[in-house]
């Protein structure tokens, strides 16, 4: 086990703790910039759609898991940083135009929603962000001369001070790889400065905050703001991978899949949002794995077992009659959410801490340190 | 004229089924402050029991209703056992989300147990019609109607003049100081599931010959039935059903006068509004804390 030898009080804000966070980011880093030349086009293009969500968890993780604020209508940022970026692309402004410009709209109308929610809390502030992103939804079916309606939008490759981006291309993959690591260091940058330890002290308590001195109307709206501003962004480049936009993407599914990040991930650190992307992403290969290759491998399996040939192509044909199954995605999902809540609460990040921690202390680790403490309900009416 | 009254009394109906709905996601949270985002998906589990015992099973109408109903408290309980009560009293978040992972998983386990085609059950209110001079209520919307107004009444009865009604209030309270009390916590939290697990299965089987039975009926009627319950102000019998019927009314309303597409979206605006000028609903409590 390492022990820091502190010397400084900036050493407690530092970025990156001692020199073995160094190696392990820089190495991390690394393989991220090699991997467009390591991978397949399919895993690299997994691997984008990967960074998008990352952005989004990240965005979310500022607004709930930092400043305590739940929010089911991120769909409704991402839709609108995506239509701003094809609607000014289609009038003809550069890309390193409207991508900023994207993130300002956005930001402007996630803190106009702050604003609403200053007074709500809890379950009234989720139904209202619900509300806002249905008449988002709506005004993005209605508003035909900008949006085009139902029947969707076109939205080209970037072009990029004259060059062209491809959206399957390895400049694309590096473009998402650069925003991402930048709203990973500001949401990290934010976290040690007044700002940060604002919004921490108003998750933690708004009365307490308060009384500290803490203007809970403008931090709140400040977490809004920037927690809209970043998915805004990652909108705009989710608007070019996909290359088509259109109002029913951007349902309450949707938003309901990047709160599934952050609570797969784990809500109390940025490395969740990264995690959580990774595993939402892939939950669709897996899944078309059990559909084809699974079934397959079981019946030559129990072939090899001893299994009578007609007996094993029943089992494989039960057995992808399970895996095509309509709506599987739908039972697989909610399993997932019900068990992360139940089991693993702190999630993946939660479990890559506590095995590093086992390995740090081997012989003396104890099982209690993460422990939950029984909790008991007591009423949030009068808060 | 007439039009005004025929459509006010058809949103009347339609906010009556919201009420029902929204009925349900009340009991929960007024006992035990949870917020049940699988109350729609309920009451679709109990259209689809229903149709088992008397389209499948071949029983007689209210024996079938009967057993539904029964069935879906049964569910309920073990909805309770299985999933809440681990997480009971973490962060309120973390069992909605929990909730909502529940209804993906009882909309696509009822989708490939009872397939996905729309399922009919006849019923004593199929057909028929009510006429007060030109104005006609047809009766399936009647039964709504008026099991909305019983269960209302008996409910609110139960809440605020029995023991248990007492009891399921102060467990809302603080659960903890309950215990302490001589309140038999687990029971009672168990029988609100009960309860409100039967509320949303007496709403689906009324639903039945309206909306037909398939599986994501609740997933629709629910995302209306939960701006209902906040209109009224989360915790309010009384207030669940005139949130219902203002959700209803405004849904009919807008989607008669208004240009389209505003049918959809009027009633989340209105709520909007209200939650701007009383954010914890019409008749939700407004109390602060004090340290």
């Amino acid at each position: 086990m390492r022990f820091v030898f502190k010397t400084d009080y900036d050493q407690d804000i530092r970025l990156l703790k001692h020199s073995g966070y160094w190696w392990s980011y820089g190495v991390l880093l690394a393989v991220l910039i090699a991997f467009p030349y390591l991978v397949g086009s399919y895993l690299q293009s997994q691997i984008v759609f990967v960074f998008i969500y990352a952005i989004v968890g990240v965005a979310l993780i500022i607004l709930t898991g930092f400043t305590g604020q739940a929010s089911l209508g991120h769909a409704a940022f991402l839709a609108i940083g995506a239509y701003t970026a094809g609607f000014l692309q289609s009038q003809g402004i550069s890309f390193i135009v409207y991508f900023p410009a994207a993130a300002i709209i956005t930001g402007a109308v996630g803190a106009m929603v702050g604003f609403p929610a200053l007074r709500l809390s809890g379950i009234y502030l989720v139904i209202a962000t619900i509300a806002f992103a249905f008449i988002v939804e709506e005004i993005l079916a209605r508003w035909e001369s900008v949006t085009h309606g139902n029947e969707g939008m076109r939205v080209r490759a970037i072009d990029f001070l004259g060059q062209p981006i491809p959206r399957d291309g390895d400049a694309f993959y590096f473009l998402c790889l650069l925003v991402l690591v930048g709203s990973i260091l500001l949401a990290q940058n934010l976290l040690r400065s007044p700002t940060g330890r604002a919004f921490i002290a108003i998750r933690d308590s708004e009365t307490a905050a308060k009384s500290m001195g803490i203007d809970l109307a403008g931090y709140k709206v400040k977490s809004f703001a920037i927690s809209a501003a970043l998915t805004g962004m990652a909108g705009v480049l989710f608007a070019h991978k996909m290359s088509f936009i259109s109002p029913e993407m951007f349902t309450l599914l949707l938003s309901i899949e990047f709160i599934m990040v952050i609570i797969i991930g784990g809500a109390f650190g940025v490395h969740g949002a990264v995690l959580g992307a990774i595993f939402i992403v892939m939950v669709d290969p897996f899944l078309t794995a059990l559909k084809d290759d699974v079934p397959v491998l079981g019946a030559s399996l129990a072939t090899t077992l001893g299994m009578a040939p007609d007996a094993a192509g029943k089992l494989r044909d039960t057995m992808s009659a399970i895996g095509s199954a309509a709506g599987l995605k739908g039972a697989i999902y909610g399993l997932i959410i019900m068990m992360f809540i139940l089991f693993e609460p702190y999630g993946l990040y939660g479990r890559w801490l506590k095995v590093k921690l086992f390995f740090q202390l081997f012989p003396l680790y104890k099982k209690a340190t993460f422990k939950r403490q029984k909790t008991y309900v007591k009423s949030e009416r009068n808060r | 004229m007439l039009d005004f009254i025929q459509q006010l009394v058809s949103g009347i109906a339609l906010g009556c089924v919201y009420g029902l709905i929204a009925l349900g996601f009340v009991l929960i949270y007024k006992a035990t402050e949870v917020v049940n985002f699988a109350q729609g998906d309920l009451m679709m589990l109990g259209g689809f029991f229903v149709f088992t015992f008397i389209g499948l099973i071949g029983l007689d109408y209210w024996l079938g209703f009967l057993f539904a109903v029964c069935a879906m408290a049964v569910f309920g309980m073990a909805t309770e056992r299985i999933l809440i009560r681990p997480i009971l009293g973490y962060p309120q978040f973390s069992i909605v989300m929990a909730t909502i992972g529940l209804g993906y998983f009882l909309r696509s386990v009822a989708g490939m147990i009872w397939g996905t085609d729309d399922l009919k059950i006849e019923t004593p209110f199929s057909t028929g019609v009510l006429k007060l001079g030109d104005l006609v209520i047809a009766h399936d919307k009647l039964s709504v109607i008026v099991a909305t107004v019983i269960l209302c009444a008996v409910l609110y009865a139960f809440f605020n003049y029995t023991r248990m009604g007492t009891a399921m209030r102060a467990t809302s309270e603080n659960m903890l100081a309950a215990y302490y009390m001589g309140i038999p916590v687990k029971k009672v939290v168990s029988l609100i599931w009960a309860i409100s697990a039967a509320v949303a299965a007496t709403a689906g089987v009324l639903l039945a010959p309206i909306t037909f039975i398939h599986s994501n009926v609740g997933l629709a009627l629910g995302l209306k039935a939960f701006p209902a319950a906040v209109l009224g102000g989360f915790g309010s019998i009384p207030g669940a059903v005139i949130g219902g019927l203002i959700i209803g009314v405004i849904e009919t309303l807008a989607g008669f006068y208004l240009p389209q597409g505003w049918k959809d979206v009027a009633p989340y605006v209105v709520l909007l509004i209200v939650l701007l000028v009383r954010p914890h609903g019409l008749f939700g409590p407004s109390m602060r804390k004090k340290v």
